[in-house]
């Protein structure tokens, strides 16, 4: 258990520092900006209570709006993006398997499961922080160009990051 | 209370959710003018929306009183436009040249009525015997020469263009001030004219500048045209040639009326002689 913490206490360091220092600075064309942050949620072990996952995520969430000077933007897709979470994973998890495969990570759960996860857990997350940080229709098709590349850019990023922490392992 | 317990147990996720979020978006919304402003803008888009389509409805329906007061107001407007004002302010430059000890007043004046494609053109200006203008007087513009004056009003003056059969002033070579009259070419095209009479010692050349006089109504130097071609017709005591003139009549706009101080002492003197013969 409080090996479960140390790690995830150094994985939000670490997420944070490289979005803050280096992500921060990324920008492809001014369309895609990564928000690779979002791994450390996502990666949270699947037996955390809720009461606890939230305030994580807000907390996460506000983290990164102080660097980005973006008061409650994160904050609150963070939030969504936990609230998101426990809906997927009550559908796609059973419950009895969390004690062998603590964490959802590529390795515990295969390629296909984590896609998949990834997948619908960045978009709602970027679709959400896009769609409030233009806050109007006018520059629509703007902002969806952007909220697509730059969840393209996250899934590739999180997918490498996966792959490099990727420890083969007997799978039942 | 125990089942609202319940359910609210059973439904924390949700509940924390709520919570959380709305923490959140208060943060975001009061930390942000943009999205404060956007706030109250994006729920008028919908209210503002069905306004114009409304609007949009009811002012298909007004057209033609609008269009009616629409026209009365072009109207009405029309008449506070400039050109529709006479202008009876004059401007008058005073030339003094030394050399001929002669002075020349000009006279600024637009062109309101012009022709080129006549036999005989004539042009109409927007000065008359009010503002000093008299029969008589030369016409010039920046270019070159104009024609001179042959009907005033009070307000307005004919001008005889120098495209027009009976036009001649005297005019001569820039280099050897060989004299000749000037006339408009017999082809009829506004932009060439003819100089007549120059004596048979003359040596012009093409593209020799051609300039008044200083006999006729206007200042000496004034230029005319350049020499296109060079006509030596039946081999008698002069010659013929081609200009093309400076002045583009077609585009003609303002003008300037030369008086001439001395011209009626002139013509008076010039007038005896005539009558002495």
């Amino acid at each position: 258990m409080s090996k479960s913490i140390l790690i995830n206490l150094l994985r939000f360091v670490v997420l944070v520092f490289i979005q803050v220092f280096l992500l921060k600075n990324i920008s492809l064309y001014n369309l895609s900006t990564p928000y690779l942050y979002i791994l450390f949620i996502l990666l949270l072990p699947f037996d955390i209570p809720n009461w606890l996952l939230f305030p994580i995520a807000f907390i996460t969430g506000l983290t990164i709006d102080a660097f980005y000077d973006t008061p409650g933007l994160h904050a609150a897709a963070s939030v969504v993006l936990a609230f998101v979470r426990i809906l997927f994973i009550g559908i796609t998890v059973q419950k009895d398997g969390f004690d062998n495969e603590p964490e959802p990570t590529l390795s515990n759960m295969g390629l296909r499961w984590f896609f998949t996860y990834i997948l619908t857990l960045t978009l709602v997350h970027h679709f959400f922080v896009f769609s409030m940080e233009s806050f109007n229709l006018a520059g629509i098709q703007y902002t969806i160009g952007r909220f697509l590349l730059s969840s393209l850019f996250t899934i590739i990023l999180i997918l490498i990051s996966g792959l490099i922490f990727f420890r083969r392992k007997e799978r039942k | 209370m125990r089942n609202l317990w319940r359910f609210i147990s059973n439904y924390n996720a949700f509940f924390l959710f709520l919570i959380f979020e709305v923490a959140s978006l208060v943060i975001y919304i009061k930390n942000n003018s943009y999205q404060r402003a956007g706030f109250i803008n994006s729920a008028n888009n919908v209210a503002g929306g069905f306004y114009e389509k409304i609007n949009g409805l009811y002012a298909y329906l007004s057209l033609k009183d609008v269009n009616d007061s629409l026209a009365r107001e072009n109207a009405h407007l029309r008449n506070l436009l400039k050109t529709s004002y006479y202008v009876d302010t004059v401007t008058r430059q005073k030339v003094s040249d030394t050399v001929y000890n002669q002075q020349y007043e000009y006279i600024v004046a637009r062109v309101i009525n012009n022709s080129v494609n006549r036999a005989n053109n004539y042009l109409t200006i927007n000065k008359g015997s009010k503002q000093g203008i008299a029969t008589g007087m030369g016409v010039i513009c920046s270019k070159g020469i104009v024609g001179k004056v042959i009907f005033v009003s009070d307000h307005f003056a004919l001008v005889q263009s120098l495209l027009h059969k009976d036009s001649q002033f005297s005019a001569m070579l820039a280099s050897t001030k060989e004299i000749g009259s000037l006339a408009w070419g017999e082809d009829m095209d506004p932009h060439k004219a003819v100089l007549k009479e120059v004596s048979n010692n003359a040596q012009p050349k093409l593209g020799e500048w051609v300039v008044t006089s200083g006999y006729s109504l206007f200042p000496e130097g004034i230029p005319i045209g350049k020499i296109s071609s060079l006509r030596i017709k039946g081999g008698g005591y002069s010659l013929n040639m081609g200009i093309t003139l400076s002045v583009d009549f077609s585009k003609l706009e303002y003008v300037n009326v030369v008086y001439n101080k001395f011209a009626k002492e002139q013509n008076a003197l010039e007038a005896q002689q005539k009558k002495d013969e």
